[in-house]
């Protein structure tokens, strides 16, 4: 089967420019510096790393709402990195985004009924007034808002309700691929969850492919099928779940694992590999592996050679020259982590009851 | 030995246009030296306020504020502005969530730094200075001869969280409170900081006050947790009970609602239903009533108070249903059973704890009255209600 979407080499630059009249540039910051993934059809993929990335570039340029400096998108097999005008227009009626902060991605004058509505404005769909309502009122009901909310304004809604508006304006259109950058990162634990049910269900429903963003390692293992570690504009690591999670390769996926509290007090006791030092500039990267300046695997050959992703022992897909053993992997992760690969085979052996 | 922080019954409502916001209601803890507490709920469940009214930032604002903090034998709710002022800075050190807009963007690092020794220590400007970069050098800062000229804004968040941290410690105090010290922080920036946190209490034999949402980093740093809801503790004990023999719904539906790393993939997340209360019109009796799966009619009108947990030392929680009943309740809830055959339990055990109440109160003390597990009658808030 032929994936639903396609990114190869995938580079976006910033210029950096200087002079007030004559401006020229002096450098660029490599948000995105060659990225190359699959999106299947129907599975949720999942894209992590630390701030400053790549993971939002990414979103915003898969889903052409921002012009990729080279590479290539394809998308039900057309090409979409350089479409302009209507054919994007009609390209966005597959496509929609699901952003971060609720409370600034709704318009704070129009009401919730109008929001939800605008995609059938812009696209001229359900021109009838009392179907176009019917249609939102629907789509309020299947994310779980009350349909007679729909003349308030976004400010008489909670974090968790405007997420949910957020949703039903991105699945109005029935699209097939849904990027949701950050989703649940603004809101309380209690309603992350139930705008994460949310979004699971709906998949379920509607045969949606997810492409899920999220700096929190364990939301994302929740939600996704398989995970791309993204450090400064590169992917470093891309496997399904959960060999990401019970055998990670690239040390830096190790340090991120490593690095996320657990829910348990008795594994507070654990080693933790911390890393050093922040995130080098985007704009100066490191040289070959860019990773090296803070890996605690690094030698000489990791400044030369730029690692290539390629299948490691384990099965995960790592760019990495020294990737990491299991001895490693068992010393990094969170005691349970190891302890909940060992024991899902004999929980599926067991019949539910 | 008394401890380092006491805080007795302490509430705290500001009036509003639209009536009294009851933000604090009643909460007691004690902290002590050298010891850490977590302080875990949602947004607008008090957490914030309490620790603001310790340093008395909450006065200013029209607060009625009434009970009692005890800190190193002194109440700081009745000590004057000016003896306050002392503390801060000084014994009592606060970090807030977000260091840019807490670190003043027109001044360099070092000079800010240097201000927080100068205010409170009869030494040198060179002196302070030394101070300044012998502190950012204790929180890791490299390089710190050049950074201490720096501007805020040309230091990175994980940074910056430590010039904020440095500058709490510039006088080592004795209580540090932390205010969602690394929500805004990447998570191995975030295990940078609480692993410096941790060294740092261990080092100085500080106590601290986390205040978080997020369980993870509770279970790490904490000895000690309280859960706050709707300006109530509703359950309190050491991290081992609360994360392995939890007793209140809402704990278990925290626990419950956040995807681990260490759980089966595939899991439904059991949400907690609905959204927390208003906290003007708060609801009658448990104020957890309404998202509580496990709700009985007398739940709706009884106020449960904090009540200590059969067996276990210094483990309190307000919660109406029977403690075997709850027992039983969360073994189900961690096996995976559905809800309506758990709140059947529920049912049966409400039943069964009328006829018990002394199974229910036996460690109540003079706390618990005659309905089980330690409670009084909606009655006696009356007057307050109708306020």
């Amino acid at each position: 089967m032929t994936p639903l979407m396609e990114v190869r080499d995938l580079v976006k630059h910033f210029p950096i420019r200087k002079g007030i009249i004559v401006q020229r540039q002096v450098g660029a910051v490599k948000a995105v510096d060659g990225v190359s993934f699959d999106v299947q059809q129907g599975e949720t993929l999942g894209i992590v790393g630390e701030t400053g990335c790549g993971k939002s570039t990414t979103a915003r340029l898969i889903c052409r709402l921002m012009d990729p400096t080279s590479g290539s998108i394809s998308f039900q097999g057309q090409q979409i990195a350089g479409l302009k005008g209507a054919e994007l227009k009609a390209l966005h009626r597959d496509m929609q985004m699901i952003f971060q902060d609720p409370y600034s991605s709704l318009n704070p004058r129009k009401t919730v009924g109008s929001i939800i509505a605008d995609p059938f404005v812009i696209h001229g769909l359900y021109s009838g007034e009392g179907e176009r309502k019917k249609r939102v009122q629907d789509l309020m009901d299947r994310v779980g808002l009350n349909p007679e909310h729909y003349n308030r304004y976004p400010h008489e809604f909670s974090g968790g309700q405007r997420q949910r508006i957020g949703v039903a304006r991105a699945i109005a259109l029935e699209p097939k691929l849904l990027v949701a950058d950050e989703p649940v990162s603004a809101l309380d634990v209690s309603i992350q969850a139930q705008v994460l049910n949310l979004l699971r269900g709906l998949q379920r429903e509607m045969g949606l492919t997810l492409i899920f963003i999220a700096h929190d390692l364990s939301v994302v293992r929740h939600m996704c099928d398989r995970v791309a570690v993204m450090y400064l504009g590169r992917v470093v690591e891309l496997s399904p779940s959960d060999i990401l999670y019970s055998s990670p390769r690239h040390p830096y996926t190790g340090a991120l694992l490593s690095a996320v509290p657990v829910p348990d007090p008795s594994d507070a006791k654990r080693d933790r590999q911390l890393l050093t030092g922040d995130v080098p500039s985007p704009a100066n990267p490191p040289s070959a592996c860019r990773f090296h300046t803070r890996c605690p695997k690094a030698q000489s050959k990791c400044s030369e050679v730029d690692p290539v992703l390629e299948r490691k022992a384990g099965g995960s897909v790592a760019a990495c020259h020294y990737p990491l053993t299991d001895d490693e992997v068992a010393s990094l992760l969170p005691i349970g982590l190891a302890r909940a690969v060992e024991a899902e085979p004999s929980a599926e052996a067991q019949p539910a009851p | 030995m008394s401890p380092l922080l006491e805080v007795e019954d302490l509430r705290v409502s500001f009036p509003t246009e639209d009536g009294v916001v009851h933000a604090v209601d009643g909460i007691s803890y004690s902290v002590d030296t050298g010891k850490s507490l977590g302080v875990v709920g949602e947004s607008g469940s008090g957490k914030s306020v309490s620790s603001l009214t310790m340093l008395g930032l909450t006065r200013s604002q029209g607060a009625r504020i009434e009970g009692r903090i005890m800190f190193d034998g002194e109440d700081l709710i009745t000590m004057p502005d000016s003896g306050l002022r002392k503390l801060r800075g000084n014994d009592i050190a606060m970090i807030f969530q977000d260091p840019l807009s807490s670190l003043h963007p027109f001044f360099k690092v070092g000079a800010q730094l240097t201000e927080a020794v100068l205010t409170h220590r009869k030494v040198s400007k060179s002196a302070a200075r030394a101070r300044a970069l012998e502190l950012l050098e204790v929180v890791g800062i490299p390089d710190p001869d050049r950074r201490v000229n720096e501007y805020p804004h040309e230091f990175s968040g994980g940074m910056r969280q430590r010039a904020m941290i440095a500058m709490a410690l510039a006088n080592e105090p004795k209580l540090l409170i932390a205010d969602e010290p690394t929500t805004a922080l990447d998570v191995t920036v975030q295990a940078q900081i609480l692993a410096l946190l941790e060294d740092l209490q261990r080092r100085l034999g500080m106590a601290i006050v986390i205040i978080t949402h997020d369980l993870g980093v509770v279970a790490e740093i904490a000895d000690s947790i309280a859960v706050m809801y709707a300006g109530r503790i509703v359950e309190r004990g050491t991290a081992d009970q609360i994360f392995h023999a939890p007793q209140h719904p809402y704990t278990w539906g925290l626990l419950m609602s956040i995807p681990r790393l260490n759980s089966p993939r595939g899991d439904e997340l059991v949400p907690i239903a609905g959204r927390p209360p208003s906290l003007i019109n708060r609801p009658s009796g448990c104020y957890f009533h309404p998202r509580c799966p496990y709700v009985q009619d007398a739940h709706r009108r009884v106020d449960p108070r904090l009540a200590p947990v059969n067996g276990d030392d210094g483990h309190t929680a307000a919660c109406l249903l029977d403690p075997g009943v709850r027992t039983r309740i969360w073994e189900g809830v961690q096996s995976g059973r559905d809800v309506a055959s758990l709140r059947r339990l529920a049912g049966s055990g409400s039943s069964a704890a009328g006829g018990s109440a002394v199974g229910g109160s036996a460690g109540g003390g003079s706390e618990a009255g005659g309905l089980g597990g330690g409670a009084s009658v909606s009655e006696a808030r009356a007057p307050e209600a109708q306020q």
